[in-house]
């Protein structure tokens, strides 16, 4: 579904904050693999999925998703398949706009072969309530509220469904519970676990949380310094303990942080 | 004290000027740009329209008169987007080079007169009576308002409106937002030039200074409409701008009749736009004094 070719990366070349965010990465998603990205601050993994999402054009390398080379397509292109979330729960939703209204902008632009004067129906309106009733937070009977007067944990759920109105190609999430509080977090991340399951999306998923980058998905890469330097999946992923993953994440940022010296 | 003929030529204005206010509600209140090419779009609108219904052809006049505005709008877009000119600055520019535009277009005079010349209103004289001018304009603001509120529903209009409202989840969506600002640009000119062919059909004369605080009367009446309707709907919000225009030309005619002069006009409409513009600001200051 996803393969990622010898992506290179430096920012500010030339300069003294000249920085190497990715050295090389190799990456092939199957459809439906769930993949769970760990890696401490800096390691590239945002950075990453800037390169996925289309956000920079890599140094060197090739994005090619479905069998299609997207490495020159600008990012609002790419998104029309690829979903992405944020950490910060205000980045997905406009503001002054309703409930529906965010709905339906997700919801038209994602749907293809529309015209720009198209309008949502209102089979799609009843189509938006079920979906919004099965968050539970009680949005389906708010349609017409203004997004602004939710709360985090609310738009960000409500970023997510409509990420997935139209079923991407690819979904990126970037700590996109960091920002919550526990039990929302929590909450969020049933909601992710069942909307992926249940559409069969393929998924990659930002993460500092170790036993849920180890329960959530079916596989775990790890980056430091701008590579990837794990690879779980399998059994060897179904053994692992959040305590040796620890081991080895501190093995490996210890790694670098003597290398850098 | 006010005549009749005070409050239809009130209404008449009102309805004429509205068009600016709609155009404002997509540049300033949509899309967050203050767009300064309104004033010399609003004049490029006069001076087409005096020009070709000079010619002959008042009606096709209005067509074309619309068509020049949404390219001005499109070249503060394209300054804006593709050469990356703060949006205020854009529009500056494009309203400077539209001031010697609009003379060429009236043949390098600072006026054409419309006086032996067909307008769009005279045919309706016979059937519509002292109504000949105001009938056509309401109809006018009304279908403006309306294609403006079915617009913004649309999978462009919500892009606009998002692209407005929060470029940072735009710029993760799929929509290109220099294609949103361009098309909410040249659709908001366009409107804008519309306004100035009537007027200018209207009063049978064009005038080089025609345009000049455009932009701050449409945000008045922008703003009177907003504190009308302070919990509406985009479509009440919409026709609250229309009826913005309204009240802002019976209070310029109220002014009139208290026998202020005209001259002072404008500066009375840039301080009621700085104050109601300012006017959160000032609360809240005055609120974080209590306190502390």
């Amino acid at each position: 579904m996803l393969t990622l070719t010898n992506i290179q990366k430096t920012f500010g070349i030339g300069t003294v904050n000249e920085k190497k965010a990715l050295k090389g990465i190799d990456l092939h998603l199957d459809r439906g693999d769930f993949v769970t990205v760990l890696g401490s601050n800096g390691a590239g993994k945002s950075t990453l999925f800037g390169a996925i999402a289309g956000s920079f054009q890599p140094d060197t390398g090739s994005v090619v998703l479905d069998g299609r080379d997207i490495t020159a397509l600008p990012d609002y292109k790419r998104s029309k398949v690829i979903g992405r979330l944020f950490q910060d729960p205000l980045r997905g939703t406009a503001p002054s706009m309703t409930i529906e209204e965010n709905m339906a902008l997700a919801y038209l632009r994602a749907s293809h072969a529309r015209s720009p004067f198209s309008t949502v129906t209102k089979a799609d309106r009843a189509g938006f309530r079920d979906k919004l009733s099965m968050l539970g937070l009680g949005l389906e009977d708010r349609m017409d509220h203004p997004v602004g007067l939710l709360s985090g944990g609310q738009r960000q759920a409500l970023t997510l469904l409509m990420a997935t109105l139209v079923t991407p190609k690819l979904l990126l999430l970037d700590e996109h519970t960091a920002a919550l509080d526990p039990a929302t977090a929590e909450k969020v991340l049933a909601l992710t676990k069942s909307i992926v399951a249940e559409n069969h999306i393929t998924c990659m998923m930002i993460t500092h949380n170790i036993p849920s980058a180890l329960a959530l998905g079916n596989r775990t890469i790890m980056m430091n310094d701008g590579k990837i330097v794990m690879e779980l999946a399998g059994d060897t992923r179904k053994n692992m303990t959040t305590e040796d993953l620890l081991r080895a994440f501190h093995v490996e940022s210890d790694r670098m942080l003597f290398s850098a010296e | 004290m006010i005549s009749s003929a005070v409050i239809i030529s009130a209404l008449e204005l009102g309805c004429i000027y509205a068009l600016v206010a709609l155009a404002l509600y997509l540049s300033y209140r949509t899309l967050n740009i203050a767009d300064m090419t309104t004033d010399g779009a609003f004049t490029l609108g006069c001076a087409v329209s005096a020009t070709v219904a000079v010619a002959g052809h008042p009606v096709l006049a209005i067509p074309a008169a619309m068509c020049a505005g949404a390219l001005a709008g499109f070249i503060t877009a394209f300054l804006q987007t593709k050469l990356r000119i703060p949006s205020i600055l854009a529009g500056i520019i494009t309203n400077t080079g539209l001031y010697t535009v609009n003379l060429a277009v009236m043949g390098f005079s600072s006026n054409v007169s419309m006086l032996k010349a067909q307008t769009i209103f005279v045919p309706l004289k016979p059937i519509l009576g002292a109504y000949y001018r105001l009938v056509p304009s309401a109809l006018l603001a009304a279908l403006a308002a309306v294609l403006l509120i079915l617009f913004l529903r649309t999978r462009l209009g919500l892009s606009i409106r998002a692209t407005g409202d929060n470029p940072d989840m735009v710029r993760a969506s799929s929509i290109n937002t220099a294609f949103t600002i361009t098309v909410g640009l040249c659709i908001a000119n366009s409107l804008t030039a519309l306004s100035g062919a009537v007027l200018a059909q209207y009063q049978k004369t064009a005038d080089i200074n025609l345009g000049t605080g455009m932009v701050i009367i449409g945000l008045a009446s922008l703003i009177i409409g907003d504190t009308l309707t302070p919990k509406g709907k985009l479509g009440i919000k919409v026709l609250g701008a229309v009826l913005g225009s309204v009240i802002y030309r019976f209070i310029i005619a109220l002014a009139l009749r208290l026998d202020l002069p005209s001259e002072c006009l404008k500066l009375i409409s840039a301080v009621i736009v700085a104050l109601a513009i300012g006017l959160p600001a000032l609360r809240s200051e005055k609120k974080g004094v209590k306190k502390c």
